[in-house]
């Protein structure tokens, strides 16, 4: 599983509240919830991103409140990879959750530039850089969270589990 | 107990192995605990709910270990708002969620389930709110997750977790008046980074844990996801168990860290030496001490304000009241300055309308608010306008936290946010 796209660049702690602030937080639509990802730090964001483009960030991306609406607002703004040199834990988990792949890649958040083509396989944890022609490795999924990727999320591995899928 | 070569642990270590059914958990470990109590409020339920239905499994794993909370953008602020919290409610119905607090009896969720007696010592608890880690001031573990993790624990009463390691935070000392357990965490925070413990347990123990009012340890704990933990956490110690008598629903389950456990860090805090501290905008970590403040009023001039708020999951408390009137009795808030003050329960409310601080702060010119989330995160209840300034005793001041983007939030203690109101600036509650 791969996935390539446009980077689009942003820096160290990036909260849930400004890739979807709470005065959006009365629905959990993503359709809705997309149209205003990181409208507090780039407005023009949601009318630029493509789907499959990839969001880079700093240290710490995702931090403050446990809203899923975040991860959930990336997503749904067509992102298919979010690469960072390190998440907040509950940004992490959420993530995983409900399927939107993340990789912690520190290299990777530092030398990546905005607008770069970069394209991601999963399985290898290889990252490349097809503008810059550089390859960035990151640190394979611990096997625990692997089976929650591989079982579809958290919701439809428990279903599994239960032998319902 | 066993005598050979058990392998020490952190208090948060025990309290997982136990949950998980092992002798010993590791740092880094992946294990599958059971619950005690699961929590989700009128944002964070709704898409939990929406999760819970698609397992097509009839019932909760168990319908008193479920909280359900409408605090957020309650009184309903909106049509949308009203809707989500109509699903809650009945989804609570139909699951006959014996804790589900409708307004009138609600509070901001936090400060609630402590005092309903809902989380005990050496629980395991998870809510769909970042600052559910506020119990470990009870000595148990509590941590925030995701609505998709509230739908797998309402449904199997279990979570997995990610085993942390830890850092020990030794208090030493008392803490000098005009100090509280906000100027407690703001200096840690200032000191360790915004993911200064990330993914981490922040273990406090030491002789001065002793002097620490339940209030004072609810605001530390609950700050504890600001330095990006996993949880914050407690000893049980005598202030604990007056807390829990005649409150906890079930029985305690004590848990001390072993002597030689392992930490990743060992950090000693001299209460006494610290001072009232401010979070500068836009980070919790971005703080000042009362005197370099007053420092760069005298180079700069003063940081005036439009705007204060006390009140919130992380000072709403009864204490935290008290301190607030005691700088606001018989004074005027600035002219030109909306303070707005939030007692976090209806009990916290009740008792702080009987001790007559109702009645100081209306007659000061704050104005006081039914339990809310609201302004905390811009939701409603006080939002800000472009430029405008306020000091807060909640617990985030990230940009368009609790308004514009061009808007700015100064986090401070009820001490620091109570002076400020009465001066219009940032002030020094050692002066008022």
């Amino acid at each position: 599983m791969s996935t390539s796209g446009r980077a689009f660049k942003f820096g160290d702690n990036i909260d849930t509240d400004v890739i979807i602030p709470a005065r959006y937080l009365s629905t959990a639509d993503p359709e809705i919830l997309a149209k205003y990802c990181m409208i507090d730090i780039d407005d023009t964001f949601a009318g630029k991103v493509q789907k499959g483009d990839i969001m880079i960030g700093g240290r710490n991306f995702g931090c403050g409140s446990s809203r899923e609406h975040a991860p959930i607002a990336i997503k749904g703004a067509g992102v298919s990879c979010v690469i960072a040199e390190t998440f907040a834990r509950i940004f992490y988990r959420n993530a995983f959750n409900i399927g939107l792949p993340i990789i912690e890649c520190a290299e990777a958040a530092r030398k990546i530039a905005d607008g770069d083509e970069i394209r991601v396989d999963f399985e290898s944890g290889k990252i490349e850089n097809i503008t810059k022609g550089e390859t960035y490795q990151a640190q394979p999924l611990p096997p625990f969270m692997r089976d929650i990727i591989d079982g579809g999320g958290l919701i439809a591995s428990i279903k599994k589990s239960r032998g319902e899928a | 107990m066993s005598t050979q070569a058990k392998q020490p642990m952190t208090m948060t270590q025990k309290i997982l192995a136990a949950h998980a059914g092992k002798d010993f958990v590791a740092p880094g470990e992946f294990i599958q605990a059971k619950l005690d109590l699961v929590l989700g409020n009128d944002i964070t339920a709704p898409p939990a709910i929406k999760e819970f239905t698609k397992l097509g499994q009839p019932a909760v794993f168990d319908n008193k270990r479920i909280a359900l909370v409408p605090d957020h953008f309650t009184p309903n602020k909106d049509i949308q708002s009203a809707e989500q919290c109509r699903q809650m409610r009945v989804f609570a119905h139909d699951q006959s969620i014996e804790n589900y607090f409708e307004i009138g009896e609600m509070g901001i969720e936090h400060a609630l389930l402590p005092e309903k007696g809902l989380v005990v010592p050496g629980d395991v608890v998870i809510g769909a709110d970042s600052h559910t880690c506020t119990y470990g001031a009870l000595g148990a573990f509590s941590t925030g997750i995701g609505s998709t993790d509230m739908a797998a624990g309402m449904a199997t009463g279990l979570c997995w977790f990610r085993v942390p390691e830890a850092i020990q935070f030794v208090l030493k000392g008392k803490l000098s008046e005009h100090v509280s357990g906000k100027d407690v965490i703001l200096h840690i925070i200032g000191k360790i980074g915004v993911d200064g413990a990330r993914y981490q347990s922040m273990e406090f123990v030491g002789e001065g844990v002793a002097s620490l009012t339940m209030d004072d340890r609810f605001t530390i704990a609950n700050m504890a996801i600001e330095a990006g933990a996993k949880n914050g956490i407690f000893p049980v110690d005598e202030r604990t168990k007056a807390y829990l008598e005649n409150r906890g629903k079930r029985p305690s389950v004590i848990f001390e860290a072993d002597q030689d456990a392992v930490y990743a860090q060992v950090i000693e805090i001299d209460l006494a030496a610290i001072r009232p501290t401010v979070s500068f905008p836009h980070s919790p970590d971005n703080t000042r001490t009362i005197d370099e403040i007053e420092r760069m009023e005298q180079e700069k001039g003063a940081i005036t304000i439009d705007q204060v708020v006390i009140g919130s999951c992380t000072n709403g408390r009864l204490d935290d009241l008290r301190i607030a009137a005691r700088y606001l009795k018989g004074k005027k808030v600035a002219k030109g300055v909306r303070v707005i003050i939030f007692p976090a329960t209806q009990k916290i409310y009740l008792d702080a309308l009987r001790e007559g601080l109702i009645e100081i702060f209306i007659e000061a010119g704050a104005i006081v608010s039914t339990p809310t989330c609201g302004p905390c995160l811009g939701g409603h209840m006080g939002i800000l306008a472009k430029g405008e300034r306020a000091v807060a005793t909640t617990n985030r001041n990230f940009v368009g936290r609790m308004g514009h983007t061009e808007s700015e939030i100064y986090l401070a203690s009820p001490a620091v946010a109570a002076a400020s109101a009465v001066a219009g600036k940032i002030a020094n509650p050692e002066r008022a």
